[in-house]
């Protein structure tokens, strides 16, 4: 936000100088100048995901490319979009149309995504998405233009709703965050329920925005008398009901939670004493590896003293890659279309110290391995972050939705 | 449906509708603030839900930075937050008295955003955590299946009390009285020798004082983050409305009564239960445009 007003203040100011000199010298530099915009949640529920962290990791990303020892100028804005998506869509166009904007990263909210997504189509630019979740940016509303690269709705279903039937969790309720996202998460987490022979027994869709007692959502739930209670919610809804469902001891009688969009940071939130035992897919957690730890230590100290979130991660692995791709092909080529070079991303693999080895497929989703993780006790943690255990890894073959089942246009040809 | 399922069924969402009634008495206090803010000085105070999130958050830093605990916080947050509203009183609030409504609103809700900015910028989006403490668990009631912690017992019996000390300060003493007269007559109520300008700031800040108390009372129960307030201030404004601008026993019965109507609907229909208040605004609005409680 800061930056953004900055900016809008900065060009105010500057207008009645423009047509005249700086105008000038800054197109001629323009030619050999990457900009990179990232665009996301500044000030509110997502900034702890997202936020400035994200342009923190995008920093780093384009230090540890290199490119700019070859000549190439890399320049990084950022704006808040503040989850609407005629806000983000106007930050977008002005970034493209006026700026010059080349890449556009991170842009969590799926309504706001999508518009976008859109746009960048339209001018051929680049959209690498490490916020949103909905899994439409790879399907129904696939583009040329736009890698989908952290995670989605349908990892998400999959990879806690079929874990926890695998592990008994046989029948269901859902607490269901009454719009879009939340009716889209329930859908694909009932289907794996189901299909993996369990049952699901009711659900009970809660006021979007607005709620802020679930205690009531939670004994129904609980009288459902069903093995585990699905939270299709997100940031500050899914803290509160977590927190709840402590303070009900709605787990006493061995029912289970299911976070189906738990960050790192809404852990850190709530403390282990309340959310021990949750159980919740990421693609990246810092502590997973020698590699993400190593990352997390470059990175240093985040925005808020908090640890990379996988949103995060996702905008350092996706500018790497499209900096790579801008090396690979050179800067004239990569600026004139984005397209193409969405086409040479697809073409090279993969591999970096958020998400390790993987690839993008002709769709935009780029595929990587998901964990199911099970958060620590207080007893079992060793330190400060010490959150997560993982329990199983899904291979990233099997992580995201088959390609032929999403409806891609870009996938028939 | 006969008289033995229809029993059942009312057995079976009393626990839903006493977690209503608790909700209520964070309404009642909350619009009862207002209510003794707006009838005294005619202000609208936008920035209620401001304070109260400050009061969770001062609850939080008092005990993350300085030690302090639940029970001295109960009585320090509103001290401190009320002292911050008496200021923006002296320095702000107070030039606008003699002008439209129109204008406290706009500015303690520029207030509101100022500080909810704030808050975020320094202590991010996420929430903070606080404990309930453990001497509540003793209170803590269990019948059968339905289990009521008893902290939220506690809430119930806080806020009423409260609510009530209030009502009976204003309604029923000799300070009360006066602030009563000053905002039909303030030249008069001058002219008799009381100190007018002096009432209205420390009202100012018994109204902040009053939505600190209430955040502090909230802070164990929700996540203690910048937007805390402003997902309750909406309702809490309905509930202004519906009971009659500025009447204080008003605001405290609406208060807990809207609680217990969104608590049944919450077992009857849940997605409608945020809307149920503003339904019940409109229709109150229509019949009676004063509020239940309020004179035309």
């Amino acid at each position: 936000m800061t930056v953004n007003r900055r900016t809008l203040l900065g060009a105010a100011a500057a207008a009645p100088v423009w047509g005249a000199l700086p105008y000038r010298s800054a197109r001629a530099q323009a030619a050999n100048t990457i900009r990179i915009g990232v665009l996301n949640d500044q000030s509110d529920l997502y900034r702890d995901i997202s936020g400035p962290g994200s342009t923190h990791a995008v920093r780093l990303a384009v230090q540890e490319s290199g490119i700019t020892q070859t000549g190439v100028n890399v320049e990084v804005i950022q704006a808040d979009h503040q989850n609407k998506a005629d806000v983000g869509s106007t930050v977008a166009r002005q970034w493209m149309d006026r700026d010059g904007v080349d890449l556009i990263v991170d842009v969590p909210t799926s309504s706001v995504a999508l518009a976008v997504s859109g746009l960048v189509r339209e001018r051929n630019k680049v959209f690498i998405n490490s916020g949103a979740a909905t899994s439409d940016l790879t399907g129904a509303a696939c583009s040329p233009n736009t890698i989908h690269w952290t995670y989605d709705t349908y990892m998400l279903a999959k990879g806690t709703g079929g874990a926890m039937v695998a592990a008994g969790g046989n029948t269901w309720f859902f607490i269901t965050a009454d719009y879009a996202f939340g009716h889209a998460l329930e859908r694909d987490t009932s289907a794996f329920v189901t299909a993996a022979g369990g049952r699901v027994l009711g659900s009970v869709r809660t006021p979007f925005p607005g709620t802020t007692d679930f205690s009531s959502f939670l004994q129904q739930a609980q009288r459902s008398r069903a093995r585990v209670i699905g939270l299709a919610n997100a940031g500050g809804d899914t803290i509160n009901s977590i927190k709840q469902a402590g303070e009900f001891r709605i787990t006493r009688g061995g029912t289970k939670l299911a976070g189906l969009l738990v960050f790192v940071t809404d852990v850190h939130s709530l403390g282990l004493e309340t959310a021990q035992g949750l159980v919740l897919t990421e693609t990246f957690y810092w502590d997973l590896n020698d590699r993400t730890r190593a990352l997390t230590q470059r990175l240093g100290a985040m925005p808020g003293n908090l640890r990379p979130s996988m949103v995060q991660a996702g905008c350092y692995s996706g500018v790497l890659h499209y900096l790579k791709a801008v090396r690979d092909m050179g800067v004239a080529a990569a600026k004139a279309s984005g397209a193409e070079a969405v086409t040479r991303m697809k073409a090279m693999p993969t591999n970096d110290d958020a998400f390790g080895e993987g690839q993008i497929r002709p769709d935009g989703r780029k595929i990587h391995p998901a964990y199911l993780f099970e958060v620590k006790t207080p007893a079992e943690s060793r330190g400060p972050w010490d959150y997560y255990k993982l329990v199983s890894t899904i291979p990233a073959e099997e992580a995201f939705r088959p390609i032929a089942q999403g409806g891609c246009a870009l996938v028939r040809s | 449906m006969g008289l033995e399922d229809l029993l059942f069924e009312l057995q079976m969402a009393m626990p839903q509708v006493i977690l209503g009634v608790i909700n209520g008495a964070f309404y009642a206090l909350l619009s009862l603030g207002l209510a003794v803010i707006f009838g005294m000085l005619n202000v609208i105070n936008f920035a209620h839900g401001a304070q109260f999130m400050m009061g969770a958050f001062v609850a939080w830093m008092l005990l993350a930075y300085v030690g302090i605990g639940y029970w001295p916080a109960l009585l320090l947050a509103p001290l401190i937050v009320g002292a911050v509203g008496v200021a923006m009183e002296r320095l702000m609030i107070s030039r606008l008295y003699k002008l439209d409504h129109l204008y406290g609103l706009l500015l303690t809700f520029g207030c509101a955003l100022v500080i909810e900015g704030l808050f975020r910028n320094t202590f991010g989006s996420s929430g903070q955590r606080y404990a309930p403490p453990r001497e509540f668990q003793a209170l803590n009631l269990e019948l059968g299946d339905f289990f009521l912690p008893g902290y939220r017992v506690w809430v119930l019996i806080a806020a009423s009390t409260i609510c009530l000390a209030t009502w009976l300060v204003i309604e029923r003493t000799k300070v009360g009285s006066y602030l009563r007269a000053a905002t039909e007559r303030p030249q008069l109520v001058q002219a008799f020798g009381i100190n007018v300008p002096l009432m209205m700031t420390l009202t100012y800040g018994a109204g902040v004082a009053l939505a600190a108390f209430a955040g502090v009372l909230a802070a164990p129960i929700y996540s203690v983050h910048p937007a805390m307030g402003a997902n309750f201030i909406i309702t809490v404004f309905a509930v202004v409305v519906i009971g009659g601008m500025g009447s204080i026993m008003g605001s405290i019965v609406t208060g807990f009564l809207l609680g217990f109507l969104q608590g049944l609907t919450e077992v009857v229909y849940p997605p409608f239960s945020q809307t149920v208040v503003f339904v019940i605004m409109a229709v109150v609005l229509l019949t009676r445009p004063a509020g239940l409680f309020g004179r035309a």
